[in-house]
């Protein structure tokens, strides 16, 4: 036998000790995720016929409770979720609650009701909500047929969405690049499901759903070898700590700042729609149940605006501008493209996926400005953009034709006259799309616009000419919506408009009216908007 | 971020000063006291006549249209109420600011809305009430038997609230929303009759080429804001004035007279005046004649200041106009078509109006001179054409008219005050207006003065051309009817608002003009007419030189197109007359230059979309009817694809990134 040698134990480091969290800072995202969970056990538990009226009040009152609690929360700003790294004193905040956070928070609770009204939209009856009765079974098949006549709904859809909110509000809250990843798949994962429950067009719906999947695992890829980048750079993850380093870190790193500034940048540009990272908005906003489109188009928008917003202020603002090169490349290609692209769509959900991109385009040139008047010009886009958008996808899902969505353009035709009050509606949400005054839209773009020629320096007078170019030509795409349907005439096999309950009428009806309204007097939520906009460090 | 609560609540404050309406404007602006206080009324109350007409729905056919009359009227009363306060205040303290609330407040980017009063604004004010009232009542008539005649009515309301808007406005931004109200109203009402397919078309026509212009308004705009920090006339025209950077003038001038070409029909964005005819006459007569196409014209002599510190965009202003007068012109003497000859000849007296504001300060006051009196008389034309057009089954043609002058005695009456206007017979109005415009023309030193002066005097000679040939055409020589008329007189409603107009015509011109109680009025706000500044050409001579051209120039129109016959069909002619025909082939050019390379790029972007990244767009559409294995098959192609654009994309942007570093 052979004397074993004592196992020399390595020496650890002294250990992280919890420091602070504050609970009332971090409240709304406490509620939202507590209200999931217990969706979670009133699937499981609660009577089938009257779970999806629970999901729906559970869900509506968690997320205005939470809406409400940001005011407590905004008693309550500053960074928290701390740990304190024993060796050296350092204390590291993995969140943080700050002006920028608690707008988008609020802003995506409230676009979150009536993203949750919408879904909640039966029709009066069991059968043509938009989402599958079995999610689970293949296009077709018996189990399929079995669950639809039994009557079955996906009321799961709910606690997703509840997920998929806390992954939102959490993305522009968090205050290191690891915390970050977590809340981007956080919300990405339910989205993914949701985009593949659609009650008809299943094969399209399920194709969407993966297609979302492979590339936003291939775009998390991108994120997280920009973080390894980074780590290496500045030996944290942590925006703090990254932006001091940034300050101080010797030129000849570069080769790592700015590849791995990037590479992190991709895994949010993906999100919003940036081009060339946009290839899967047209077809996930075609193919996912349009209720979740227009929940996604702008909330997902607002969350990764935000996370974006704080990466490109907090983590990377200081001396080193090399990286924003390739944001202006990414934002003159996405305005160019989405404009361009949109003009020839015949699909409406592509149309509007199209007008997303460009948008997305309109709101980078508002993050370029590198200036507060930038951020709360920003802030205004999201929310400005998110109520129209949320009012037309649920317009588009009303507009049908033997009971499936009509979304081909030519169907469209006439609807106008035949239907004045909703098309009235849509042509408005148009006009704000397009940017035209008396709307939220034009406020919105004023906005980024003027912030980018007022302090983004040339490129800023570059960008903000491009983009006005770039909304001269989606009027045309607009425009010609409103023309075909109030000066076509209509086809012989007209569309209907079906009469929506009251939460979907709610919905469109509060999208319409905060567009006129933040168009009209906007100036309560610039103001706000722009005391909003100052990061906490 | 203070908290949410508190924020709220004092956002909310910002907006009480809506309530509160008045505050004390900056710079020459005095406060609003009186009745003056009230302008807003102006805008609010045709504003009210279109939201109640086209929010009542069908209970308002029965009443819809007198009231939006009433309350067009309603307008006009206060205007003149607010005139009358004027006149009694000393020339320096008419100028009046009405702040009406906080527009946008966010930091350091704010934007009030609130009116500007001035002379200048007040001469619009009356003109677009008083001409827009009296079309009001002529559409009663001209409209009677049209079924939707109450959205016609919401649209015209719409359009006078806008207008008003616009002219009032006391910053570029509302300015805009007036401009973009205007553009609305008139793309409605060109497509009013959009069942004719070719009327819908030439809305968008129009639609178009407005929006070309207002993307440089827009532009304009901007880089005001960026260069002043502010886009309200106060601040901008009076840094303008003072201490300005030339380049950044010449940038604005531009781009604001690429607005106004726009709006204004001007060269080379005019092609879509001629088709814009194709709305009810009283439209033509309203919007496309007397009122909003002279928006352009508003907007240069307004920024004033801008152009003077930029003789580039100033000397640019001048060659358009000038372009413009006898381009219409000459189209003018080929059309047919008696609105479409009349839309040539507004084209070209807005040129006439343009080339006058390009001049500076020897002109503005005459430009705005022209608008007003062209404003009448066009507007009284325009509306003896739709007289005639009613007793002639909606016939255009003129070469289907003549001999109409013992028929409608009245339509023949006050048109024929309206010819002698624009031709420039005195005493009629157009002649103190378009002679001071040409005697302007002449002033100068070099060769600018010889070149625009003749354009001018030359445009006189064809405009008396082709105006006599639209009047003999249809009023004298042989009757070329078609068979099924039977021309007849207008009711009332439609012939005293033309009476009234021809009253005007024929003598405000001589009121206001060798009175010099115009210039005097507008001194304040166009600046003092240049001491010593003489014609080229002795005034005397010039004045005998234009009325010999415009003699002769009738002569001729009388000759071929009242004693000579005039064929029903027209012949081939030269190659000028077919190329006016053809508005000068503004529509080809614009078809090569513009829209074909547009389409081209488009449809390349579109080949590059659906054959490397998107085959989705194409694909998916096939496939919500095609089989589920092919929609698999193609399914794992495109996600790759999708993947492989990613990373050329990431690739890409990091070359690039490495290249410029």
């Amino acid at each position: 036998m052979t004397a074993v040698a004592p196992l020399a134990l390595p020496t650890l480091p002294a250990a992280f000790q919890q420091s602070t969290v504050d609970y009332l800072a971090i409240l709304p995202l406490l509620i939202v995720f507590g209200t999931a969970l217990i969706g979670v056990l009133v699937e499981a538990f609660a009577a089938r016929e009257r779970r999806h009226a629970i999901q729906v009040t559970l869900s509506v009152v968690g997320l205005l409770a939470a809406a409400a609690s940001i005011i407590v929360a905004a008693k309550h700003q500053g960074l928290t979720m701390g740990l304190t790294d024993g060796s050296t004193n350092r204390q590291l905040f993995a969140l943080a609650v700050d002006g920028p956070a608690l707008f988008m928070q609020a802003a995506i609770l409230l676009m979150g009701v009536l993203g949750v009204l919408t879904m909640a939209e039966r029709f009066g009856g069991v059968g043509p909500d938009a989402f599958t009765p079995s999610g689970a079974s293949t296009p077709g098949s018996a189990t399929e047929t079995a669950a639809a006549r039994a009557g079955a709904l996906t009321s799961e859809v709910f606690p997703l969405t509840m997920f998929a909110i806390f992954g939102m509000m959490l993305f522009p809250t968090t205050n290191d690049l690891i915390g970050m990843f977590v809340a981007l798949e956080v919300l990405s994962l339910p989205l993914y499901i949701l985009s593949g429950l659609a009650r008809r067009r299943r094969l399209l719906s399920q194709e969407a759903s993966l297609k979302y999947f492979l590339l936003g695992a291939f775009s998390s890829a991108f994120f997280l070898f920009g973080t390894a980048l980074l780590y290496g750079y500045a030996g944290s993850v942590y925006f703090g700590d990254l932006s001091k380093a940034i300050a101080s870190g010797p030129l000849a790193m570069n080769g790592l700042l700015v590849p791995g500034a990037f590479l992190v940048f991709v895994g949010l540009l993906f999100k919003v729609g940036a081009v060339p990272f946009h290839a899967w908005t047209p077809d996930v906003y075609q193919g996912a149940p349009t209720p979740v489109t227009g929940f996604m188009a702008a909330c997902t928008k607002a969350a990764a605006f935000g996370a974006i917003l704080r990466l490109a202020y907090v983590g990377l603002d200081t001396g080193r501008w090399e990286w924003t090169n390739a944001l202006v490349l990414v934002a003159l290609l996405t305005m160019v493209v989405g404009s361009v692209l949109a003009v020839t769509q015949t699909d409406m959900k592509r149309l509007l996926a199209y007008s997303s991109i460009a948008h997305a385009g309109f709101i980078l040139v508002g993050v370029l400005a590198f200036d507060r008047k930038g951020v709360g010009a920003v802030l205004f886009y999201l929310v400005a953009y998110g109520f129209s958008t949320i009012a037309a996808f649920a317009i588009v899902s009303l507009v049908r034709q033997n009971g499936a969505e009509a979304t081909h353009l030519s169907q469209w035709a006439g609807l106008g006259k035949r239907f004045p009050v909703v098309a009235g509606a849509f042509a408005f949400l148009m006009l704000a799309f397009a940017g035209i005054p008396l709307t939220s839209g034009f406020v919105a773009k004023f906005g980024v616009f003027s912030a980018a020629i007022g302090t983004g320096g040339a490129t800023g007078t570059v960008l903000a000419v491009v983009g006005v170019l770039c909304s001269a030509i989606t009027v045309f795409v607009y425009a010609r919506v409103i023309v075909l349907m109030f000066f076509s005439d209509a086809p012989d096999d007209a569309v209907e408009v079906v009469i929506p309950s009251v939460s979907t009428t709610f919905s469109i009806a509060i999208g319409t009216l905060a567009t006129l309204a933040l168009g009209v007097l906007p100036s309560a939520l610039l103001d706000l908007a722009d005391r909003a906009s100052q990061f906490v460090r | 971020m203070g908290t949410l609560v508190q924020t709220l609540t004092s956002s909310s404050s910002t907006l009480s000063t809506y309530a509160a309406g008045l505050a004390t404007h900056e710079g020459e602006a005095h406060a609003a006291t009186g009745v003056t206080a009230y302008a807003w009324l102006l805008v609010a109350l045709p504003l009210l006549g279109a939201a109640v007409l086209l929010l009542g729905g069908r209970r308002t056919d029965k009443f819809g249209p007198v009231l939006a009359t009433a309350l067009s009227w309603g307008a006009f009363v206060v205007g003149a109420l607010v005139f009358l306060a004027m006149l009694g205040r000393g020339a320096e303290d008419r100028a009046v600011g009405i702040d009406l609330f906080d527009w946008i407040a966010a930091g350091s980017f704010k934007v009030s809305a609130g009116l500007l009063v001035d002379q200048l604004s007040m001469v619009f004010v009356l003109l677009i009430t008083f001409v827009g009232s009296l079309i009001h009542v002529y559409s009663i008539g001209y409209m009677e038997h049209d079924p939707d005649r109450r959205r016609f009515f919401a649209y015209l309301n719409l359009f006078v609230a806008a207008m008003l808007l616009l002219v009032l406005a006391n910053s570029y931004l509302l300015l805009y929303v007036g401009w973009e109200g205007v553009g609305l109203a008139s793309y409605l009402l060109i497509g009013f009759w959009n069942y004719n397919p070719a009327y819908a078309t030439a809305a968008n026509k129009a639609f178009v080429a407005n929006r070309v212009g207002d993307f440089g308004l827009s532009i304009a705009i901007m880089v005001m804001f960026f260069h002043f920090g502010a886009v309200d006339f106060a601040t901008v025209l009076g840094e303008a004035g003072s201490n300005a950077n030339e380049g950044f003038m010449t940038a604005i001038g531009l781009m604001l007279l690429l607005g106004a070409c726009g709006k204004s029909a001007q060269f080379p964005l005019q092609s879509w005046l001629g088709d814009a005819m194709a709305g009810p006459t009283p439209v033509s007569a309203l919007i496309h004649a007397a009122t909003m196409v002279t928006a352009g014209v508003y907007l240069v002599v307004r920024s004033a200041p801008i152009f003077e510190a930029a003789p580039t965009a100033q000397l640019v202003v001048v060659i358009v106009g000038a372009i413009t007068l006898l381009f219409g012109a000459i189209v003018g003497c080929a059309k047919d078509d008696i609105k479409k000859a009349l839309a040539a000849s507004t084209m070209s007296q807005i040129g006439y109006m343009m080339l006058a504001a390009g001049l500076g300060p020897v002109g503005y006051a005459f430009a705005i001179f022209h608008l007003l009196m062209h404003g009448f008389f066009k507007a009284g034309m325009f509306l003896g054409a739709g007289s005639v057009m009613h007793g002639m089954n909606d016939q255009v043609d003129m070469r289907r008219f003549g001999g109409l002058s013992g028929a409608m005695k009245i339509t023949w009456a006050t048109f024929a005050v309206g010819w002698l206007a624009i031709l420039g017979v005195p005493p009629f109005s157009g002649f103190w207006s378009k002679d001071k415009i040409i005697e302007a023309a002449f002033i100068g030193e070099g060769w600018r003065p010889w070149v625009f002066g003749m354009a001018a005097l030359i445009g006189a000679g064809i405009t008396a051309f082709y105006m006599s040939r639209l009047f003999f055409m249809t009023f004298h020589g042989k009757k070329r009817w078609t068979d099924d008329v039977h021309p007849h007189e207008s009711g009332r409603l439609m012939t005293v608002p033309m009476i009234v107009l021809a009253v005007g015509s024929a003598f405000l011109g001589l009121i206001l003009g060798p009175t010099g109680m115009f210039t005097t009025w507008l001194e304040p706000v166009t600046g003092a007419e240049p001491e010593g500044a003489h014609p080229v050409i002795p005034v005397p001579v010039l004045m005998a030189l234009t009325l010999v051209l415009v003699a002769a120039g009738a002569a001729l129109a009388w000759l071929r197109y009242w004693r000579d016959d005039v064929p029903v069909t027209a012949p081939a002619g030269s190659l000028l007359t077919q190329a006016a025909r053809k508005d000068l082939y503004q529509d080809q050019v614009n078809e090569a230059l513009l829209m074909r390379p547009g389409i081209h790029l488009t449809r390349s972007l579109v080949f590059a979309d659906s054959k490397g990244v998107d085959g989705a767009a194409g694909g998916l559409a096939a496939l919500v009817g095609g089989t589920s294995s092919r929609l698999r098959k193609l399914q794992n192609g495109f996600a790759r694809s999708y993947a492989l654009t990613m990373l050329a994309g990431v690739v890409a942007i990091l070359g690039a990134l490495w290249v410029m570093s």
